[in-house]
Order: structure tokens, then sequence, then C-alpha cells
């Protein structure tokens, strides 16, 4: 199938800046799952609210547009009371570590089986530019107009601590690596995070003097390197990418189903 | 019926047995007093049946978790009390925007905040009304004993179904923990509505938000055939967002006119002594208790007392309570509150001035004595 009819192409234009990147991870995501070959039926897209959010509408699969930061608990009750379907939850910075901090570290140690995108542009770009958990110490931001003296989570150490059996980091600059990770944690049986590097240079960008989009994605070129590589060895500031956990225990559905077996056995 | 339909049980797992009776598969919680026995019998039955169960992590994801499973068509609730009702008004009016068919039960405890946890209440009312922001409708129920528990939380399930809306059952303290007997009724006994489902076929476009004659939506399960998104936004029949006037306007008007104009469907009610009464005491939940036996002792005096109980507190039976209370000198509205439900009776009848409240607001459940005590004093007898 070509990639076009993975779109909701009636609700285009989108609602994206240019030189945004949350059209590269709706490619690279809908790549993944054209190369997997699933139905369209067969996939819930739910998220919560923000920029990065609004790719659930733009796609032709089952879509739930949320609240804030809640978009992994009304994904937790699509897929517990229908396993069979899969469920990708793309989300903001903001949205997945802030507001909804709390269901994101629930849902990891559960580990139920879904795929968690934290589209992470250290900012909230949809209402004009505040700075979020993500933006890190020193961020100048709307709401940091001095600077920003929160420091900011490290999300591949924040998911390995809460209990995520899938764990991996890209950037918008290396979306075919981003296809290859997004593909292997659809499929991956447990709770998956993906977190991707998006550009916003409207706010983040501009606000912190980093250039146009190309700078940006430049930016993520030249900073983060392979897991493991002899680069980070010679300059530990460079971000790591790549799959950082890949564990197989058990997922919390399949436990729930072991469950219903004890208790229908009791009762007969 | 045999005598393994009588039970001997609290209020909450009346409304267990209910929710399974109406076909619940799907519930998530999260514990708080006084409404956790709700959850703990659902986490036991619900599997012997299949269903499932989840404890969240807080009230705010239990809400949401039953609204992403209503959406893969099951039937769905979920229980709490004061604190955690408040935490749920926000994926309670994603619910009513989005048309989700859930049951949220609220066993009542005493308020604001923390409150009296282990105390009767029904301080509730108006944040059933009014809790969730913006314009909106709203059904809320409760009863005053156990078999009624039962019914009602049927019906709570048929009109959350019939007319795509979150149903609250507002339950108290006192209702929630009593024990009492309980006959659960034999299959097919009370009817039981199912989800309306589309009958548009596969491959052909369907409109989730556009509303049949009869202004039913039918509904295609997450899974199925139909791909459609849903958003807490304003949207247009597609359910994509919108901010055309004209778009808003009439989902706007939707939302509370599918509620609105169905009052009479949806009003439940009891009455005793009402023909020729000229006190007319009007209550609801487990205050319903003290006021029927205070009218049931003054009519075997010959009093002419009688008792309006309300199972449907939202929307409003203004018509009903208007023309029960039209020849009655004076009503007296009974309940733990600060006067929640006298407000909207004084709106409803005629005769506003004519309207006293009974009341206890201490935490101790109000008695048929503080009732006794406030009919002496419109008798002109003193207390």
């Amino acid at each position: 199938m070509a990639i076009k009819d993975y779109l909701r192409q009636k609700f285009f234009p989108h609602m994206w800046c240019p030189g945004c990147g949350h059209g590269i991870v709706l490619n690279s995501m809908l790549r993944a799952v054209e190369e997997l070959g699933f139905s369209k039926n067969e996939i819930v897209m739910v998220s919560g609210i923000g920029c990065s959010s609004r790719i659930s509408g733009y796609v032709d699969f089952h879509s739930l547009h949320t609240l804030h930061g809640r978009a992994l608990a009304f994904a937790t009750g699509v897929k517990m009371s229908q396993p069979e379907l899969n469920v990708i939850v793309p989300m903001g910075d903001g949205d997945a570590l802030a507001i909804g901090g709390n269901h994101f570290i629930h849902a990891a140690r559960r580990n139920i089986a879904m795929t968690a995108v934290v589209m992470n542009n250290r900012i909230y770009g949809m209402t004009g530019g505040q700075y979020s958990p993500l933006s890190g110490y020193g961020a100048i931001a709307t709401t940091a107009p001095y600077t920003n003296i929160d420091h900011d989570f490290d999300i591949v150490e924040l998911s390995k601590a809460a209990g995520a059996t899938y764990v991996a980091r890209t950037t918008t600059y290396h979306a075919q690596q981003m296809t290859k990770i997004l593909k292997e944690a659809i499929l991956h049986d447990g709770f998956s995070v993906v977190e991707v590097l998006t550009q916003c240079p409207t706010y983040f960008g501009r606000k912190n003097k980093l250039g146009s989009a190309a700078d940006m994605m430049e930016y993520y070129k030249k900073n983060t390197t392979p897991i493991g590589s002899k680069a980070k060895a010679e300059n530990p500031d460079l971000l790591e990418r790549g799959v950082f956990v890949r564990k197989d225990l058990p997922e919390y559905c399949s436990e729930y189903d072991k469950v219903i077996e004890t208790a229908m056995k009791g009762r007969s | 019926m045999t005598d393994g339909n009588i039970k001997f049980v609290q209020g909450n797992e009346a409304c267990v047995e209910a929710a399974l009776y109406a076909g619940l598969d799907f519930f998530a919680g999260y514990p708080i007093t006084p409404s956790t026995e709700v959850a703990e019998h659902m986490s036991y039955r619900l599997p012997q049946i299949g269903g499932k169960f989840i404890q969240m992590e807080d009230e705010i994801s239990s809400i949401c978790a039953i609204i992403g499973a209503s959406l893969t068509g099951h039937k769905v609730m979920t229980a709490t009390s004061g604190p955690g009702f408040s935490l749920m008004q926000e994926g309670l009016g994603y619910a009513i925007m989005a048309e989700i068919p859930c049951v949220i039960v609220n066993v009542m405890r005493g308020g604001p905040s923390t409150g009296l946890p282990t105390a009767p209440s029904q301080g509730d009312v108006y944040q059933a009304r009014w809790g969730a922001h913006g314009d909106h409708a709203i059904i809320a129920l409760t009863a005053s004993n156990h078999q009624d528990v039962f019914s009602i939380t049927v019906d709570a399930f048929n009109m959350a179904e019939t007319y795509r809306t979150p149903v609250i059952l507002l339950f108290d303290e006192v209702i929630g923990h009593m024990r009492e007997r309980l006959t659960i009724p034999e299959p097919g006994e009370i009817p039981v509505v199912g989800r309306l489902r589309t009958s548009v076929k596969a491959g052909i476009d369907y409109h989730p938000y556009l509303p049949r004659e009869d202004g039913r939506l039918p509904m295609s399960d997450f899974g199925g055939q139909h791909r459609y998104n849903v958003t807490g936004l304003v949207h247009d029949m597609w359910g994509f967002p919108s901010n055309n006037p004209s778009v808003v306007h009439g989902l706007l008007r939707h939302l509370v006119d599918k509620i609105k104009n169905n009052v009479d469907t949806i009003t439940r009610y009891k009455e005793y002594y009402l023909e020729d009464a000229r006190t007319i005491l009007i209550s609801y939940g487990s205050s319903a208790r003290s006021a029927l036996h205070i009218v049931e002792n003054r009519r075997a005096r010959g009093e002419r007392l009688g008792l309006l109980e309300l199972q449907t507190i939202w929307p409003f039976p203004y018509g009903l309570v208007e023309e029960k209370c039209e020849k009655a000198r004076h009503i007296v509205v009974v309940e733990m509150n600060m006067g929640q439900v006298l407000r909207a009776v004084k709106r409803a009848v005629h005769h506003p001035e004519r309207v006293v409240l009974a009341n206890r607001i201490d935490g101790v459940f109000i008695t048929p004595t503080d009732i006794k005590n406030i009919l002496r004093l419109i008798q002109g007898k003193g207390v």
C-alpha cells in the first residue's frame, strides 16, 4: 500500500509549522506500519494534546485524540479490553512527561503492550513556546525569559527505571533508523518507548537561536552517535541513539488472561 | 426465583451485581472510601465471567481507561468518592463531548476536599451537574435501598447506551456500606439495552457523529470495519476537529437536547401518599429512608404527609415536582447537605416560600427525629 493510502487526505493540510519535525515522524511511522504489513483496522492510534498529538487525526487508523497527558491511560483501556489491537501512542514531551508523567511511569511498570512515541521538541509548541520538562537548564522559553532553571528528564533513563521493556532513542535526521526502531517497537510484546528528537524551529529554535529547521537537524546529526560508539568514548557529551533496552518479560494482558483462568477455575 | 438469588449485601456490592447483570465487562478504578468495595468486588467477579478489572494509578486514568474500553465495544464503569470524583471531571467532560457510553459511581462522602471519608453526605449534587466545564447536560441517578440500587444501576447502563453519554450514580456512604436484603432478578426480568452499532457496511462512509432521525448515534467498535476519529475538541460528523460556528452550535445543542428533550423518559421516582398530602417531603438516597419512616408514622396518626422520592436527580424533573407539589402547603426537602436539591425544588414550585430544608451536615446520618423537629417548627409547635 502506498504511504498516502494511510493518510486521511481530506483532513489535510496539516496544522504543523513549516520546518516542524513532526511530519518526518509521521512519515517514518507510516513506513514502519507499511513494512510490517498491518491492516489499517488492526491499529489504534491514541494521542493526547499538543502539536504532536494531532498526528492521530491525519492517519487512517482507529484514532483517539484524548486529553492532555492522558493518552496512555485511554490506551490502557483500549489495549486491555481488546488485546489483539496494536496500540501506538504518539505524545509530546510535555504531554508525556509533565502532565502525563504519572501515567507514563505506570504504563511502563505494567509492561502493557503498546508503543509510546515521545516526540521531544523540548518545548510546548501549541501554546506558544513555554518550557517543558525536557527544555533543560539554561534554555530560553516564553515562560523562562531570563533562563530556565528546571533540569530536564532523561527519557531513556526514566523509561528504563520505570520498567519499560523496550527503550530506544532516535532523531528526525535519522528517519530510516526511526522506521527501523518503530517497527521493532510496534512488534515488541510489552511496553515500548521511542524517544524522537524533533525540531521546533518556530519556538525552541527561534528562542534559543538554533537557526533554521535544517540547522536543527544538522545539530542532531553532529551531536548524536550510535550507542557505544568510539565517538562517544572520545566525546562523552554526545547523545547516544539506538536501542537501549530490549527485554522479554510477561506482558500485562497475557498476565490478566491467567487471572481469568484462575478465577474461572475457582468457580467451576 | 431460587434462594440463591437472595443475598445479604452492601449497597456497593448490589451495584456490582447490577452492573454485571447489565452486561458490564470492563472496570477501572482507584481505591477510595466509601466506594472501595465496588472495586474489590469487581476484581473478584469480573474475571470469573471473562471480564477485565484494572486498578489504575489514580481516578483520572481510571475514567480515561473505561472510555478507551467503551470504544472497543465494551460496557464499562468506574467507581469513586468525593475527591476522586473531582479528579474525574476532566474525563467526564471528555465522555460527554465524545459521546462515550459509560457509568461513573460516586459514593458520596463529606467534603469539601478530603473531608469526612467515612461519614455520609449528599454534597456532590451540583458537582455531578456542573463539575465538568462548559455547557452540557448530564444524567445522575440515585436510590435509597439495595433493590433500587440494583435496578437504577441497570437503568444507568441502559441510559448510557441509549443516549451515548456518561451516567452518574450518586450513592452515599450509608447506601454503599449498609447491608440489607437483595434479590437478584432473573435474566430478562429487567430489560438490558445493548450497544447500538451501525448497519453501514465496510467500504461505505460511516459518519460517527451524524445522528439518526431519532437522534441516536450508532457506534462502530474500534478494531472494526470503520476507522474514524474521536476527539474532545468540537468536531464535525466525521469526528474531526472544527471551529466552524454552525458546527459548534449544532454540536452543543445536540449534546444538551438529547437529554433535555427526554427528561420524562429519564425521570425515575417513587411516591408515597401524595394524593391528599398537605405536607410533602422530597428526598433521595439514604435520606429518603428517614423521610419515609416519618411519613408512615404520621399517616398512622391520620396526618396528611407524603413523600416524593427522587431517583433521577439530573436532569432535574422540574415538571414532575411542580405537578406533585401543586396542592401542598408545606414542602420539606430532606437531604444531607446545605440545600442542594432544595435549590432545584424552589425553582420548580409555584410557591418557593413554602419550601423548607430538613438537613444534617455534620457527618451524622439524618434521622426521623431531625425531620420531626422541622415539622414541629412548621406546625408552630416549637422544637
